[in-house]
């Protein structure tokens, strides 16, 4: 656990720290990009930072890591962190920055499509395709290979243009 | 320590809300197990890796809802309390979850099942914020697992003559664990509304719909009622294979009580 630091850094600082804290299984976002940073609340008098994350699904195990870079940060600039895990309202890939789907489209992964969110009511079944963009040639001639990827998050295509093999981050 | 904390209201003993959330959690952590033990086994490594992912999903369905049963039912217990500590006949899971793999079009049967039966009561929300909380991601995690096992019941049910075979049989051999997914148990009965949305029975038409829907596309047909038909989960009653899971997933925390690393 890293040590308190005795000064404290402005709030303005640590806020914008915490906004830039990656996410650990694809570095190049930031978890404010992703949405998974929900509230950031610093209490100048007291020194406490409560800070409200979100997973991106149900048993993310890099929810661990993000919670102890986060308190990581907060303690390097002399704040007292306070992490909670907030499930309601569920995260969705619609929070994901402008920003953060240019990276990831950089990075080599499509960004996901809109989400739309399930509604109240009885739930039909849709044998669906969905149309993604190569992150490489930019082809939409595109196919999925596996329904879930290397993280809870992605799911595996291929690129019937140019070829390459990409993930994709799925839209939920 | 517990992942999750819950909300700040004070919490009232609430018994039959608290066995109504045991039996959704139980549901998720069995067969968070059984899926787990697919790694390394499944057809392909893709498998393997969507088998992990959907029982990663469920795991932390149960992580979220243990810690508030404990608040309901007045014990205080933590997420490893209930899944490390608890005997066979305190689990409140369906038969369907517990019973071994068997193979991989059986696992496509079960999860087809399991997650158009589920994924019905998770939309419905909750006025319980904790089980709203788990229900809002659960809708969307149980849709994309149900829209997963419907691909492979259609691949295998309109592929060769071998895997149509194999398909129809492994549905045939999950029918008897089927109907107990919709049975209105005492807990979900006393549960009030606001906390439980429909009830089992209420959403059966629509989890059979969707079923239905899969298995005319793949060309195979919904196996009528059989000579018998598996109850009593809910209840504590368990069948034989439940111990030897449970033995695999306690024997460490049992152990070495307390441990950690």
């Amino acid at each position: 656990m890293t040590r308190l630091a005795e000064t404290r850094t402005p709030a303005a600082v640590l806020d914008a720290a915490l906004r830039e804290v990656p996410d650990p299984e694809v570095p190049v976002v930031s978890i404010a990009d992703l949405g998974i940073l929900r509230e950031v609340v610093l209490d100048e008098a007291s020194g406490e930072a409560r800070v409200t994350i979100t997973p991106t699904y149900s048993g993310c195990p890099a929810m661990d890591v993000i919670r102890s870079h986060v308190e990581h940060v907060c303690r390097r600039q002399g704040w007292h962190p306070v992490v909670t895990l907030r499930l309601s309202p569920p995260w969705t890939t619609d929070w994901m920055s402008d920003r953060g789907r240019d990276r990831l489209r950089e990075f080599g992964i499509a960004p996901p499509g809109s989400a739309g969110r399930p509604v109240g009511g009885p739930v039909t079944l849709t044998l669906r395709e969905r149309v993604v963009t190569c992150p490489q040639c930019g082809s939409d001639d595109t196919q999925e290979v596996a329904h879930f990827g290397s993280t809870a998050c992605k799911a595996l295509r291929r690129c019937l243009t140019c070829r390459e093999p990409f993930d994709e981050f799925k839209a939920i | 320590m517990s992942a999750y904390r819950t909300g700040g209201t004070a919490p009232t003993a609430d018994q039959d809300s608290a066995a109504y959330l045991l039996g959704l959690a139980d549901d998720a952590m069995v067969y968070a197990q059984r899926l787990g033990e697919w790694l390394t086994h499944a057809p392909q490594i893709e498998e393997d890796m969507a088998l992990a992912n959907i029982s990663l999903d469920l795991l932390g369905q149960a992580r979220a809802l243990y810690p508030r049963v404990g608040e309901l039912d007045g014990s205080r217990r933590g997420e490893d309390d209930y899944a490390m500590l608890r005997d066979e006949r305190d689990w409140r899971n369906v038969a369907l979850v517990e019973q071994p793999r068997g193979d991989f079009a059986d696992e496509m049967a079960r999860l087809l099942w399991f997650s158009a039966a589920r994924v019905q009561v998770l939309v419905a929300g909750s006025g319980d914020p904790v089980l709203d909380g788990v229900m809002g991601k659960g809708a969307k995690e149980v849709s994309y697992h149900l829209d997963h096992a419907a691909q492979w019941v259609v691949r295998l049910g309109d592929g060769t003559d071998e895997s149509h075979q194999r398909m129809q049989a492994a549905l045939e051999r999950v029918a008897p664990y089927v109907e107990e997914l919709f049975d209105d148990d005492p807990a979900s009965l006393a549960v009030a509304f606001e906390v439980r949305g429909p009830l089992p029975s209420e959403t059966r038409q629509y989890a059979v719909a969707a079923v239905e829907r899969v298995l005319t596309t793949a060309g195979l047909t919904l196996p009528g009622p059989g000579p018998w038909r598996a109850r009593g989960g809910r209840q504590g009653v368990h069948s034989r294979p439940m111990g030897s899971l449970l033995a695999e997933l306690q024997h460490i925390a049992r152990s070495h009580p307390g441990a950690s690393w």
